[in-house]
């Protein structure tokens, strides 16, 4: 499978209650930047969530910063995984 | 029974409705990838049911998802992603004619082999919105296993007609009736269009009425409000219960009796009224309507 | 610091330095039951000479008349709400005089005063008695910068602590919406007109010394309703206004139409009709919106069809309550708080509508009062467990943003108490392991009811078999609590300083149901 690389700044969400906004940017390693207010009850899950998506999409590295509205798990993954899509013109291979 | 009376529109792009789906108390939702979603987020939204159809539990809920029309960029990569996540159907827009649903249904078949999903799992609703499509009805609901239902889409028809869509709804009468015999001809089910004015719960009532009177199984809703209203609709009358009792109490006798011919209330009575009223008894246990008594 | 586990196992002080001893909570009525009665507060002697008139010409003259000292207690009620300008107007006048040191013991705190945490820092008030604290306030003792601990009640706890001495109010500053110059009032007429006075007539009643502040003094007597009558009442200040009147009697709360609280409504609702309480003369107390109070709707329909008549509603009340009582649907409505215009005119105009202090309203430890009398309450919740618990004083960062109100005593009194609440909110579970803080305790709650089914105390066999033979959703609270958490993945509970008390939540009887610590 090839390697997802991110050639841009994309976003993907709302800021709309019960949304997100994801907004992921090139990087060299993994990072996450969580706000909101179930920044702190919700700090562990998101983490691993952002990883499980990274690891599905075979991700490197990736700033990215989730604005939570009070989302559900599946609509952080479906506005990250959005927000990926837009970020790479296509796929590079190993 | 799995009822199917009501269909409430959700926005894919909305999670904040989807996550309540269950709430609401339709029958079926209809996952909207189409006219509910702006031109840029038709990714976003495809990405939201995607997930939401993975992951999240819709219990009883039957789930189907309206895609863009295949005369759009989207079509396709709706289906891609879609198709694999299985909902109980897809409603595709502007059906106007069988091609257009033999097209369709190749792609999925295509798509569900390639992800081991039993071919013909997902099926079509198609939607009739032109005057084409109505004249096309029946070959479009009699195209292939796969179809489901025909939908009526009163909005896009009254716009290719050239006439306002208006409440007393004569302009789509004609169109109305082609599609409930045409769908029953083909042995599908009819869904009537949704009644836009959501605060005016009376006139929403009244097209109910007359729409259920004509055969249509179901109706789609733009709002929770409208779902009770459109089940009341659907509930039979007590008068119409107690004599569907009698008619298919009637047919038990005569078939433990060994008579070919029924009658009831000194009329005969044949298998298509028999077969209604045992179909009228099964949707008046949902209303929990008590079969003993007087 | 001497701590011990009480029943629910929740760890609480024996004693708390700057406010005295407590026992730990044992069960919902562990205190009651004791025959014979005993010694409270006594009623406060006065001997001033005959007078025609009590107005004095300000604040600071009516404080050095009542004799306060650096260290004493004061009292506000919260009638007013989020209208309410006497209580900054009354404290910054304290602050100005130099006072420091005082015990703050309001009924409760309407949100809008942040101006308290300003008062807290500034040295003006260094201990705190409420039944609610929330914003900047409740941010600040989740900090631990208030020394010593907060004691949060319930407003029958409140009203037994006041009767019992545990409070002992030196001076009450009390706005009366209608004063005359001999200082009788009451809250159901004039420009800042607020309803029923109910946790005000306690204050009067045992406060050693009465300020009424008011806009609207009028001929003497004030007549016919005197809710405070004129001898308990030792000054009068005349201000220019009290507050906001739109903040104060806001227009009626409506029926909401979110479909999550419609649904939760609606199924509590077919609890009601399924646990048999629903016949002639049955009694009833409502929340004041979201799903608690839409439960009216779908109860005031059956009524009308069915033609029952109740015998009371309670509260807390409101105007769909009040109007059911216009309508004829209760006999009475019994009335501690009133929200809005509707309920003023009710009060002042229906004799059936009845004003009723907080000790009547709900303090366990007198002849009886009314909770005991309650068929049925809906309650809202922050959070809930498994152990049917309730929290509605921290969030789930254990911030404190909530108050007690009448929930410990509503739930403990009605036959059938049903917990209102979606099943996450936010984001966030509402069902969890254990809640951050316990108000009110699962033995006290028969039903929590969500979008996603009806949860019922195993202790209610009896309830449970019929909402199951009514053909109700009933679902086992832990399925729930695993069903929701799947959704939004499982929330780390807040994490606090064991070393910093922040609060101490009273139960109704006096004893501690549980600790707040300050965050981490």
């Amino acid at each position: 499978m090839g390697r997802l690389i991110l050639l841009k700044t994309a976003s993907a969400g709302t800021l709309e209650s019960s949304d997100c906004l994801v907004t992921v940017s090139p990087a060299e390693k993994l990072k996450l930047a969580y706000k909101g207010a179930n920044r702190e009850v919700f700090a562990e899950r998101t983490m691993a969530l952002v990883e499980n998506v990274s690891k599905k999409y075979s991700l490197i590295g990736a700033e990215i910063s989730i604005q939570d509205q009070g989302a559900l798990a599946i609509t952080i993954k479906a506005r990250l995984e959005t927000a990926l899509m837009r970020a790479v013109k296509g796929v590079a291979k190993e | 029974m799995n009822p199917c009376r009501s269909m409430l529109y959700i926005p894919g792009d909305s999670p904040g409705m989807i996550q309540h789906a269950p709430v609401f108390g339709a029958d079926s939702i209809l996952l909207d990838l189409e006219d509910a979603v702006a031109l840029t987020e038709k990714d976003s939204a495809r990405k939201m049911v995607a997930c939401y159809l993975q992951d999240y539990d819709f219990k009883d809920l039957i789930v189907t998802v309206r895609v863009n029309g295949a005369d759009t960029e989207f079509f396709d990569d709706d289906l891609k992603e879609i198709i694999p996540c299985s909902p109980a159907a897809i409603r595709i827009p502007k059906c106007n004619g069988p091609e257009d649903v033999l097209a369709a249904d190749k792609k999925i078949e295509e798509i569900e082999r390639a992800n081991s999903i039993p071919v013909g799992k997902v099926r079509i609703h198609a939607m009739i919105e032109t005057a084409v499509g109505v004249e096309n009805a029946f070959f479009t609901a009699s195209a292939c296993p796969r179809v489901q239902a025909l939908t009526l889409g009163g909005q896009d028809l009254t716009a290719d007609m050239g006439v306002q869509k208006t409440k007393e709804g004569w302009e789509l009468f004609y169109a109305r009736s082609r599609v409930v015999v045409a769908a029953r001809a083909a042995g599908v089910d009819a869904y009537d269009t949704v009644w836009a004015d959501i605060s005016d719960k009376e006139g929403l009532l009244r097209e109910c009425r007359s729409i259920v009177g004509l055969g249509f199984t179901g109706k789609a809703a733009i709002h929770p409000d409208q779902i009770e209203t459109i089940h009341q609709a659907f509930m039979p009358d007590e008068k119409e219960f107690r004599k569907a009792i009698r008619i298919t109490e009637a047919a038990e006798n005569a078939k433990k009796e060994g008579k070919g011919v029924i009658a009831v209330d000194g009329k005969m009575v044949d298998a298509p009224v028999v077969a209604r009223a045992r179909h009228l008894l099964e949707l008046a246990d949902l209303y929990g309507f008590e079969r003993s008594g007087s | 610091m001497d701590m011990t586990l009480n029943s629910l196992g929740r760890n609480v002080p024996l004693e708390l330095s700057g406010v005295g001893s407590f026992a730990p909570y044992k069960s919902p009525f562990a205190m009651l039951g004791q025959p014979g009665a005993f010694p409270g507060t006594q009623m406060q002697l006065r001997r001033p000479v005959p007078a025609r008139n009590k107005v004095v010409v300000n604040i600071e003259k009516a404080v050095e008349l009542s004799g306060l000292k650096d260290g004493m207690t004061i009292s506000f009620h919260h009638h007013l709400r989020n209208g309410d300008a006497v209580i900054p107007l009354v404290l910054d006048v304290l602050q100005k005089m130099g006072f420091k040191g005082l015990t703050f013991a309001p009924s409760s705190i309407p949100d809008v005063h942040d101006c308290i945490a300003d008062y807290i820092r500034s040295g003006l008030i260094n201990r705190l008695y409420t039944s609610g604290v929330r914003g900047e306030l409740g941010k600040l003792l989740s900090r631990g910068e208030l020394d010593i601990p907060v004691v949060i009640r319930s407003h029958g706890g409140r009203a037994r602590a006041i009767e019992e001495g545990s409070i002992s109010i030196d001076v009450a500053f009390l706005a009366a919406p209608a004063c005359d110059p001999l200082g009788n009032i009451t809250g159901s007429t004039g420009p800042s007109a607020c309803g029923s006075l109910g946790y005000a007539i306690t204050d009067a009643r045992y406060a050693r010394h009465v300020v009424a502040v008011t806009d609207n003094l009028v001929d003497y007597p004030l007549n016919p309703r005197i809710s405070i009558p004129q001898y308990l009442v030792d000054s009068i200040v005349c201000v220019q206004s009290l507050g906001d009147p739109k903040k104060i009697a806001t227009g009626a709360a409506r029926i909401t139409r979110n479909p999550v609280d419609l649904k939760i409504a609606k199924d509590s609702f077919r609890l009601m009709k399924a646990s048999g309480i629903l016949e002639p003369g049955f009694s009833f107390q409502m929340g004041v919106g979201g799903a608690s109070l839409a439960v009216a709707k779908y109860l005031a329909e059956h009524m009308r069809e069915k033609g029952i008549r109740g015998s009371f509603g309670l509260g807390g009340v409101g105007g769909y309550l009040a109007g059911m009582l216009e309508e004829g649907l209760f006999d009475a409505v019994f009335d501690v708080q009133s929200f809005d215009s509707a309920v003023t005119r009710s009060i002042h105009e229906d004799p059936r509508h009845i004003e009723i202090d907080a000790s009547w309203y709900a303090n366990p430890f007198n002849a009886g009062c009314i909770v005991h009398n309650l068929d049925c309450v809906i309650l809202a919740a922050l959070e809930v467990d498994c152990g049917f618990n309730v929290n509605v004083l921290t969030g789930h960062d254990g911030v404190l943003r909530g108050a007690s109100g009448g929930h410990q005593d509503t739930a403990a009194g009605a036959k059938l108490s049903i917990v209102v609440a979606p099943s996450f909110r936010g984001g966030v579970p509402s069902i969890k392991e254990r809640v951050t803080t316990i108000t009110t305790p699962g033995e006290t709650v028969d039903a929590i009811v969500t979008e996603r089914g009806i949860c019922i105390n195993p202790r209610r066999e009896d309830l449970i078999g019929s909402a199951l033979k009514a053909g109700l959703p009933v679902v086992d609270i832990d399925a729930l609590k695993k069903e929701v958490e799947k959704l939004t993945g499982i929330p780390r509970p807040a994490e606090f300083d064991r070393d910093k008390i922040a609060a101490v939540v009273e139960y109704r009887d006096g004893t501690l149901i549980d600790t707040v610590y300050a965050r981490k």
